[in-house]
């Protein structure tokens, strides 16, 4: 066992853990805590694919502003120890048979079409640049760009809309 | 260096917790972290590929992702507030109907 290889299945194994650890915690801040040592063990694997600038800024926007949003929302609401209802008694079996039935397909697709031989490379300068990053970004995919931009706003003012007590309220208080 | 298997491998395991959470879990938050973890789970796919074909394309397409979860994540989190504010709570089960 090489190295490298080692160290990708000790992140993978902490990965899929705190995911683990996520779905079954019973409070729902240990399952944002949980999923945020999630986002870092996924940030530790795009370094070593030689991605810095995409792990970094999972580390900063993923594991510091959405979930720190999340944190918040949870602390605002209380909701940290709410009472859960039992699911429906067919659910259970039938969602984690459903996912078995994905995680084979996929095994069966991966196995069959994609096999051992084709090997990741390893970190490089130049798909570690985060100048070329910027130049695609503001040249080929100018439009999409502009797009996201646009989707930003409406979900800023959707999200004020949102929240804003409506005027019976307003009229109360 | 390590096969592109063992990436799509760890990717596809972190997208069906992701469903199991969506399908099991009735607290809307964590239906939520569950969806975040399927956009991680992409993600992921994209910058394996990006670094099996020596292109930056895969990583841009991280940067659209990571700011439409951001965005969804905005409008969401609101809509929960919103809803708890109406009903006293965010299990996925007690808002079945769409009267206000």
């Amino acid at each position: 066992m090489t190295p490298q290889l080692f160290v990708f299945l000790v992140i993978a194994a902490i990965a899929v853990i705190a995911a683990v650890a996520m779905l079954l915690s019973r409070n729902t801040v240990y399952s944002a805590l949980y999923l945020i040592v999630n986002f870092l063990a996924i940030a530790a694997i795009y370094l070593s694919l030689g991605a810095p600038f995409v792990a970094l800024a999972q580390v900063t926007v993923y594991a510091g502003a959405i979930m720190v949003l999340f944190l918040f929302v949870i602390m605002m609401l209380g909701a940290e120890k709410l009472k859960e209802q039992e699911p429906l008694k067919w659910q259970r079996p039938l969602a984690i048979f459903l996912s078995l039935a994905l995680v084979g397909e996929a095994v069966y697709a991966l196995t069959s079409h994609i096999g051992q031989d084709f090997l990741t490379q390893p970190p490089t300068d130049t798909l570690a640049d985060p100048k070329a990053i910027g130049a695609l970004l503001f040249n080929q995919y100018s439009l999409p760009f502009e797009i996201t931009s646009i989707i930003l706003l409406v979900a800023a003012v959707g999200a004020v809309v949102l929240t804003r007590a409506g005027k019976k309220e307003e009229e109360k208080s | 260096m390590i096969p592109l298997v063992y990436y799509l491998g760890l990717a596809v395991i972190l997208f069906a917790l992701g469903i199991l959470g969506v399908l099991l879990r009735k607290n809307a938050l964590v239906v939520f972290m569950s969806l975040e973890l399927m956009f991680n789970a992409a993600n992921l796919v994209f910058i394996a590929f990006s670094n099996f074909y020596q292109i930056l394309d895969g990583q841009t397409l991280v940067i659209f992702v990571m700011t439409t979860a951001a965005a969804e994540v905005a409008v969401g989190l609101a809509l929960m507030v919103t809803i708890f504010r109406h009903r006293g709570s965010i299990d996925v089960d007690q808002t079945k109907d769409l009267k206000g």
